[in-house]
């Protein structure tokens, strides 16, 4: 074959010439990748920045209806998966395989852990019948001409968490198979980039939390009593 | 593009037990402001400490301190688009009605 | 095959056959041409959908169909052209193919997901058609709410979750030409070397990657909205649908500049290599497609003059708007200025770069009467801005894409196309254009609105016109089709550079081998250097 490629190997694919050009290929790719996410979140929190300075204080009202201890408390739980996310990293920068095993299933168990958390309150709204579109939508403290209006923070609420619920879930899909290759013995000291461009992803979703809980759950608490 | 030897910075466990401490005191300290009355400054407060627990997210646990110009002038250039979505859609609704014109 | 040439040189094409070779290769050039296969089938769907409205136009009284078939034939017509064939076309056809070799890259930085790309646009291609199958959908391309998310009664789900899909397509290519670009240049090929179609890509790419994505959300409100009633656009509640219009016009309007900038970088290699000299101004082009993208982001609320939205608003984006025309007459001017005292030949390429400038130029300075907020409120949804966005994106886009397939259908394929057919059929293509879109401008001005199929008896003659107009187009695009298939058999076999050019591509053979150059080329001078070229040509002869 009249070809001046060399072997293909996972560390370098036929269409490189170097590791380090790969690596960077990656890397690039995978901050691009989580531009276009800004950019599909940033649509929802235009809505969000839209309604919110419409209703202020109908937003204030049924912001308070959420648990913020329980949102502070998963927000908690989010950040220490993050943090074994980038120490799933390091044992990869080191090499150490079975450390990338061990801090990616905790990973995983903490990602799972705010999943479950998500569910219940999920749960709680529709108990609390504060399901927009619905008939029996009430909440309590807001004027009925108002009840529309405490409808879009729940629309809002629903597709924000939602959507980055649904990342959350792709997330640990990834982790899984990580794991799976991990076990294999596949990582290593100079082949851990698919460790390295899950972490951006799993810190990029961490980031997009670290923005809803405040802006969901903490809007002008001091003015509901 | 970048040099090999360059690209493997290993940060140690301390500093990265540091920022996980200090992200989870931000958490508190962001939930329990929020039931102080600061006016107008409740939002600024939240979103500075959101701000904040971003960057030490982005800087350390995803590397961009370590990261080349490149990297950089990506997530600039991606939170530069998310302003301008942001502001310009906010040029419409932050004047309508104004004018006093209905529709307007 | 019994009478296939003994050792013939082994490319992209001959290396492997049968069907599994080509549905899971991951080689660019292939790719590509899956991409060409694709969206000529929606350039005949979305055509087919033109003709049934031009025929329906031929008389005032809306005879032919009924109100709301038409309402679906517009529809369709637009979301197989816009989403399913302009822009996939040249980023995914002739950027697929040639921006790695033009780089000296022996593919894209990641081969799989350029072929996962090919795929979403084929299964959100399948959504969409279904959805024409099944009954069709009537929102207008634009699926503004309220009338997508609560009256239509059409396959709105189903069209949109087609363009969702189909997005994810178009900012995956996007991506993977942005590190291709970044990573993977040869030796020598430093950015202010590279050609000018690989810069319009390139800006093409920021647009698909930055833009796409709101679209993407857009559209997933609009679905949980008409599903599961969740009301942020719907008024009943204090939403509001001039918001869905926002987020819907920061992907559309830049839309715009994914099917028009990536025809002016073929345009740039055309106007080049036919008048044998270099690009006028090369780095104020090159940075002019870069500037496009950007400004393109700033001047979507020109589509939203007569809403809701606020006049503070619309004043801030009519200024805005004006800026777009900076760069776009600067590559006007450069190819003008490109051309003086060329050595100008008139091959098939160079007319379709001829037409693209001169359409270009009339769409371009149409849309400035749009974007002065007074003009366009005498001539919104009229035929006016009809006419205006087809003079960009047939005449401008689709004339830059023809131009660019005779440009590089040598080294596709390694056969030439009948020079006399190309050249009456561009010529034909050009007549037919302005005769069915230049009376269209006269009946906006005159008032005639558009997307409805009665219309008062005054308006007929300008509108058989346009009609007449739209068959000898079609006749155009016909010709070419039936040239360039028959070319494969029977064309004359192609040189390595039939034109003479100088770019990366035109160093390989013709078609080229599967990894592109039989060694890694290294780039010793500067893009589109026919000076030197002659010079050595003068030495040597």
């Amino acid at each position: 074959m009249a070809d001046h490629a060399p072997a293909e190997t996972l560390a370098l694919r036929v269409q490189f010439d170097t590791e380090a050009q790969q690596k960077d290929a990656s890397t690039l790719g995978m901050w691009l990748f989580l531009i276009t996410e800004i950019m599909f979140f940033g649509g929802m929190f235009t809505v969000y920045t839209v309604y919110r300075s419409w209703y202020p204080d109908v937003f204030a009202i049924a912001s308070s209806s959420l648990n913020e201890i329980i949102g502070a408390l998963n927000t908690g739980v989010l950040l220490l998966s993050s943090f074994t996310m980038v120490m799933a990293v390091r044992a990869g920068q080191l090499g150490q395989r079975k450390a990338i095993l061990i801090f990616l299933i905790l990973t995983l168990l903490f990602g799972g852990i705010f999943l479950g958390v998500k569910g219940y309150e999920w749960n709680q709204k529709f108990e609390e019948h504060h399901i927009p579109g619905q008939a029996a939508f009430h909440l309590e403290g807001v004027a009925p001409s108002d009840q529309g209006h405490a409808q879009l923070f729940f629309s809002i609420y629903f597709a924000m968490t939602g959507l980055h619920a649904l990342h959350m879930v792709i997330g640990v899909g990834i982790l899984l198979t990580l794991i799976v290759q991990a076990r294999k013995g596949r990582f290593s000291a100079s082949y851990y980039t698919p460790i390295d461009v899950t972490g951006l992803y799993w810190h990029f979703v961490d980031v997009i939390w670290i923005f809803l809980f405040p802006l969901l759950y903490l809007i002008d608490r001091h003015l509901v009593k | 593009m970048s040099d090999p030897h360059e690209q493997t910075h290993i940060d140690s466990v301390g500093s990265y037990v540091k920022i996980l401490l200090a992200l989870l005191v931000a958490t508190g300290v962001t939930t329990a402001v929020a039931r102080l009355d600061l006016g107008a400054f409740n939002t600024v407060v939240a979103l500075s400490i959101a701000s904040v627990k971003m960057l030490l997210v982005a800087l350390f646990f995803m590397h961009i301190r370590h990261s080349n110009k490149l990297t950089k002038l990506v997530v600039a250039g991606g939170l530069l688009w998310l302003a301008i979505l942001l502001l310009l859609t906010m040029t419409d609704f932050a004047t309508r009605g104004i004018l006093g014109v209905p529709g307007k | 095959m019994i009478t296939a040439a003994p050792q013939e040189r082994e490319h992209y094409l001959n290396a492997s056959h049968g069907l599994k070779s080509w549905l899971l290769t991951k080689d660019h050039k292939r790719i590509g041409l899956l991409y060409l296969a694709t969206i000529t089938l929606f350039f005949f769907i979305g055509g087919a959908f033109a003709t049934l409205i031009r025929v329906e136009l031929l008389t005032p009284q809306g005879n032919l169909v009924s109100s709301e078939t038409y309402n679906k034939l517009f529809t369709m017509h637009a979301v197989s052209m816009i989403f399913f064939f302009l822009i996939p076309s040249i980023p995914a056809v002739l950027g697929n193919f040639f921006l790695p070799i033009m780089i000296g890259a022996r593919d894209l930085a990641f081969p799989r997901l350029n072929l996962l790309s090919w795929y979403l646009l084929v299964i959100g291609g399948a959504f969409s058609l279904f959805a024409m199958i099944a009954g069709g959908v009537d929102t207008g391309w634009t699926f503004y709410t309220p009338y997508s998310t609560t009256y239509s009664n059409s396959w709105v789900i189903a069209t949109a979750l087609g363009i969702f899909i189909a997005g994810f397509s178009s900012i995956l290519t996007g991506l993977n030409f942005i590190v291709t670009v970044h990573t993977m240049r040869a030796p020598g090929m430093t950015w202010f070397r590279m050609p000018l179609f690989v810069w319009a890509n390139y800006a093409t790419s920021l647009i698909q990657v930055l833009g796409t994505p709101v679209l993407a959300v857009t559209i997933v409100l609009l679905f949980l909205e008409r599903v599961f009633h969740l009301g942020i656009f719907d008024p009943a509640r204090g939403g509001d649908p001039v918001l869905f219009q926002h987020l819907f016009w920061f992907y559309s309007h830049p839309a715009v500049y994914i099917m028009v900038l990536p025809s002016m970088g073929v345009v740039s290699e055309i106007i080049s290599t036919f008048s044998r000299k270099a690009i006028f101004g090369y780095a104020f082009v090159a940075f002019s497609s870069v500037a496009i993208a950007v400004l393109g982001f700033l001047v979507w609320g020109h589509h939203m003059f007569v809403s809701g939205q606020s006049l503070y608003a619309g004043m801030v984006f009519s200024f805005l708007s004006y800026f777009v025309a900076i760069p776009s007459a600067i590559k006007v001017f450069n190819w003008t200025a490109t051309l003086y005292k060329g050595s100008i030949s008139f091959q098939t390429p160079m007319l379709y770069a001829f037409g693209f400038i001169g359409l270009f130029t009339v769409g371009g300075l149409t849309g400035l009467f749009l974007a002065a907020l007074g003009m366009d409120i005498h001539v919104t949804d009229t035929y006016f801005v009809v006419a205006h966005f087809h003079y960009i994106m047939v005449g401008g886009a689709l004339m830059g894409y023809l131009g660019g397939m005779h440009f590089w259908w040598p080294k596709i394929t390694g056969r030439m196309y009948p020079e006399g057919w190309a050249k009456l059929s561009a010529l034909v293509i050009f007549l037919g254009f302005n005769l069915t879109f230049f009376p269209q401008f006269i009946l906006g001005y005159l008032g005639m609105p558009r997307r409805y199929h009665v219309y008062p008896a005054e308006f007929q003659v300008l509108n058989v016109l346009s009609t007449a107009g739209a068959s000898v187009l079609a006749v155009g695009y016909v010709i070419p089709m039936i040239y360039f298939i028959w070319s494969l058999r029977y064309g004359k076999v192609a040189s390595a550079n039939p034109w003479g050019a100088t770019g990366l591509e035109w160093k390989t053979s013709s078609p080229p081998p599967v990894h592109n150059f039989e060694e890694t080329p290294v780039v010793t001078h500067e893009a589109y250097d026919y000076a030197s070229l002659m010079a050595e040509e003068v030495e040597v002869g």
